[in-house]
Formats: C-alpha cells, sequence, structure tokens
C-alpha cells in the first residue's frame, strides 16, 4: 500500500508545483503586458498632441502668401498618413510598431524640412503666434522622445521575461507575443562622447 | 527553485542594460547638492550663492530646482539628457514631481530647462524658452554665467511661487484631521452600544448587559489601539520633510515627462 502512494504524493507535489509556477509566470506577463499598454497611451497622446498642433501650424504659414505650397502640402500630406495609422495596445507586434514609427518619422522629416524653410522667411520667423507653435511643437518632440523612451524600457523588460526559460514554453500557451521596440533614428553612430 | 538561476539572469540582462548607459551620466551628488559644476566655470563663492538661495528655496517650497553644469552632452540631445539625469537623480518630490533641472553644456554651448510633469503648468514650455532666449543665453554668450543662472532661477522662483507650498504639504501629513474623525466615531460607537444595551435590558435579561458591556470594552481598546498606531504612522512619515536648516536635504525622486526648452548661445 505504501509503495503506491509515495509515487502518487510526488506526482500530486510537482501537479501543484507546476500548476503554482503557471499561475505566477501568467500574473507577470499579465503585468508586465499592462505597463506595456500604459506607455503605449502615453506615446499615442503624445503623437496625438503633435497632430493636433500642425493645422494651426499650417495655418499660421499660410499666411505668409509667397510660402512654398510644396512644403505644406507635404506636411499635410504626412500628418494626414500618420494619423490614419492607428494601433491598438494589443496589437503591437514588431511588423506594426515599425510601420507606426515609419509613418510618424515621415512626419517628423516633412516637419523639420517646413521649419527649415521657415528660415528664409524673417517676417514669419517673427510672428509671436509662429514662436509659440514652434515652442510647443519642439516641447511635443521632447515629450515624444521621453514617451518612446519609456515604452521601449517597459517593453524590453515583457520581452525579457517572455522569452527566457521556461516562460517562453508559458508564453507559447497563454498566446503571449514579442512586442516591438522603436529603433533609433539613422545617423546615431560615430557621434561625440559625453564629458562631465 | 529552478527560477532562481533565471531570474538572475534576467536581473543581470537588465543590469547590463542600465549599466551601459550608466557611465554616461554622472552620480548622484554626495553630500547632495542643488548646484552642480562639472565643468568648473563658476566660483566657489557663486555656487554657495546659488545653492543657498535654493536649497531656502526648497526648504520653503518643496519645489527643487537644480543647476547642473557639465562639459558636453556627446551623442544625446541636451533635451534628452537633461531628462534622463533628472529622472536618475530623481530631482523633485516623488509625489509632486515638482523638480526643475537647468543643464549646461559648456563645451557644447547648449543649455535646457527640464521641467518636472508637476512644473509643467507652473513653467510651460513657452515661458522656458523665453528664461533660456532672454536671461540665460544674452549672460552667457558675453560670459556671465553666474548671471544668467541667478537671473533664470530668480524667475523660475517667481513663477513656480505658489504651486507647491512646503507648509501646505506638511499640513496635509498632520495627523490633527484624522484625528478627531476617529475620536467621532469611537463616540458615537459608544453612544450607540449605549442605547442599545439599555433597549437589552428592558427587553431581556439583566445577564446580558455584562457581556456587550465586555464586547464593547474590547472594541473600544482596539480602536484606541488602532487609534494610536496611525497617529505615530503620520507623525513619522512628517519627519520626512524636516530636511532644511543647515543643507539640502537630498532628491526626492521626482520625474521628467519632457517638459522644458533650450537654446544654444
Amino acid at each position: 500500500m505504501k509503495k503506491v502512494l509515495i509515487p502518487i504524493g510526488i506526482l500530486v507535489l510537482i501537479g501543484i508545483f507546476v500548476y503554482s509556477k503557471a499561475v505566477g509566470v501568467y500574473n507577470t506577463f499579465v503585468q508586465t503586458e499592462e505597463s506595456v499598454n500604459g506607455q503605449w497611451a502615453e506615446v499615442e497622446t503624445q503623437y496625438q498632441r503633435r497632430a493636433d498642433l500642425i493645422p494651426n501650424l499650417v495655418n499660421t504659414v499660410k499666411g505668409y502668401a509667397d510660402f512654398e505650397q510644396e512644403t505644406l502640402t507635404g506636411v499635410i500630406e504626412a500628418r494626414a498618413k500618420a494619423t490614419s495609422i492607428t494601433l491598438q495596445a494589443d496589437d503591437l507586434s514588431p511588423e506594426n510598431i515599425a510601420r507606426f514609427q515609419d509613418a510618424q518619422d515621415q512626419l517628423s522629416g516633412s516637419l523639420s524640412r517646413l521649419l527649415v524653410a521657415v528660415e528664409r522667411y524673417p517676417d514669419l520667423k517673427a510672428n509671436q503666434n509662429f514662436l509659440e507653435l514652434q515652442a510647443q511643437l519642439e516641447g511635443t518632440e521632447n515629450r515624444i522622445a521621453v514617451a518612446r523612451r519609456n515604452f521601449n524600457q517597459s517593453v524590453q523588460g515583457y520581452n525579457a521575461n517572455l522569452r527566457t526559460f521556461p516562460n517562453n514554453i508559458f508564453a507559447g500557451w497563454y498566446g503571449f507575443e514579442r512586442k516591438g521596440y522603436f529603433e533609433a533614428a539613422a545617423g546615431a553612430e560615430n557621434a561625440p562622447t559625453v564629458e562631465f | 527553485m529552478t527560477n532562481i538561476p533565471f531570474f538572475s539572469l534576467l536581473l543581470t540582462l537588465s543590469l547590463s542594460f542600465s549599466g551601459w548607459a550608466q557611465g554616461d551620466f554622472p552620480e548622484k551628488p554626495n553630500p547632495p547638492r542643488l548646484v552642480n559644476d562639472f565643468s568648473e566655470t563658476l566660483s566657489a563663492q557663486e555656487i554657495r550663492q546659488l545653492e543657498n538661495k535654493l536649497v531656502a528655496y526648497d526648504d520653503s517650497t518643496s519645489t527643487q530646482v537644480s543647476v547642473v553644469l557639465i562639459n558636453s552632452v556627446g551623442p544625446y540631445a541636451i533635451s534628452d539628457y537633461a531628462f534622463q539625469l533628472g529622472d536618475k537623480w530623481g530631482i523633485g518630490r516623488k509625489d509632486k514631481d515638482n523638480g526643475i533641472l537647468i543643464l549646461a553644456a559648456m563645451k557644447d554651448r547648449k543649455v535646457f530647462i527640464a521641467t518636472g510633469y508637476g512644473m509643467e503648468g507652473a513653467v510651460p514650455d513657452a515661458l522656458a524658452k523665453r528664461i533660456v532666449e532672454q536671461l540665460i543665453v544674452p549672460n552667457f554668450r558675453s560670459g556671465n554665467y553666474f548671471a544668467g543662472l541667478d537671473q533664470a532661477t530668480d524667475t523660475i522662483i517667481q513663477l513656480a511661487s505658489g504651486e507647491y507650498d512646503a507648509a501646505q504639504l506638511s499640513e496635509t501629513d498632520r495627523p490633527t484631521p484624522v484625528f478627531p474623525l476617529v475620536l467621532l466615531f469611537m463616540g458615537g460607537l459608544l453612544i450607540l452600544t449605549l442605547i442599545k444595551n439599555r433597549r437589552d435590558n428592558n427587553n431581556h435579561m439583566g445577564g446580558k448587559r455584562g457581556v456587550v458591556d465586555i464586547f464593547t470594552t474590547l472594541l473600544l481598546a482596539n480602536m484606541l489601539g488602532g487609534g494610536r498606531g496611525k497617529f505615530g504612522d503620520f507623525s513619522s512619515g512628517r519627519g520626512s520633510f524636516g530636511g532644511g536648516g543647515g543643507g539640502f536635504g537630498g532628491f526626492g525622486g521626482g520625474s521628467f515627462g519632457g517638459g522644458g526648452a533650450g537654446g544654444s548661445w
């Protein structure tokens, strides 16, 4: 009788161990995923804020009759494209993030072309309304950078947790998937060093 | 059991990641200081003067304005460097995020005012920009580094005044508003049980009275003990604000969300 009881007891113990482990792993997945979702909301908010600033900027610049139409339409089109891509928090795969980032980076590019073009219009550059908008736009770009960095950090925690053994087995069972990062802008290589 | 090596693997992974970024930022000053000149631009006298002003401001309002001068931010955008440094040092109170960092990279000839989450209302980006353009840049151009920083901090102090108040802060942490409530609650409970007790006496046997009395006493004793524990907790929480007097009490763990503006000279 005793000989039968021992293996059964061991099996029960192993069962309890695997079960509690599975529950614990699942809960950490959910927690880290929620923090990723929270950071993603912040990223979206800041990009939205930038998109909301652009019509004002375009209208202010438009007032200067001889302003290059090409640059303006470039910004308007890039904005339309960027706002057409919205990502739900449960859909942050690397491909989707790359697509989202690509559209937003195009908007960044055409915006900076606009700001460079403005340099040739001294009246516009001295316009108080334009200066305020420019300060707001710069502030929004800064906030985007911070939100993106925080998002990347929480994705890093989530992915690392997901991909280490034995969590990767559980992740397959539960259907949790790796999430994408924002990539650093090209041209950050051979940069100078920090000096305190 | 098996997860211990994997956990430590995860830990070393995250440590090595942060270690990579760590080298680019100066360590939090020890003893804590609000004015940190790594570039040796200001004289000891000027540093002391700025430090005294900012420490006094921290003592009276809990808002932490920090000035950091370094040589170069290297590959970073100065804004990005300022936010990360502010986050790393934790300038401002943790629950208020009321820190401001004025960062100047002397060799890059760039300056940035970073505002913590809680200061974005008092010092919006447009105003930070104006402080940089009108006070810091002209003075820095003519080499009056101290004058630029002195005027900029004066203006920030004026702007931020009234936003967060040290007196207000300690008032909310004082136990007095809670304690009368506890007393009131206990008094009400006492009266209720007394009324109920009397009714019981009228309707039932006298024996029941003693039971209720013991129960009430126990309950009250418990409440009193609980109340006292809370009282102690609150007053010990208050102690952390008493950093003032001699020097700066230390950074509070505030965080930065990308507010602020900068310029170059």
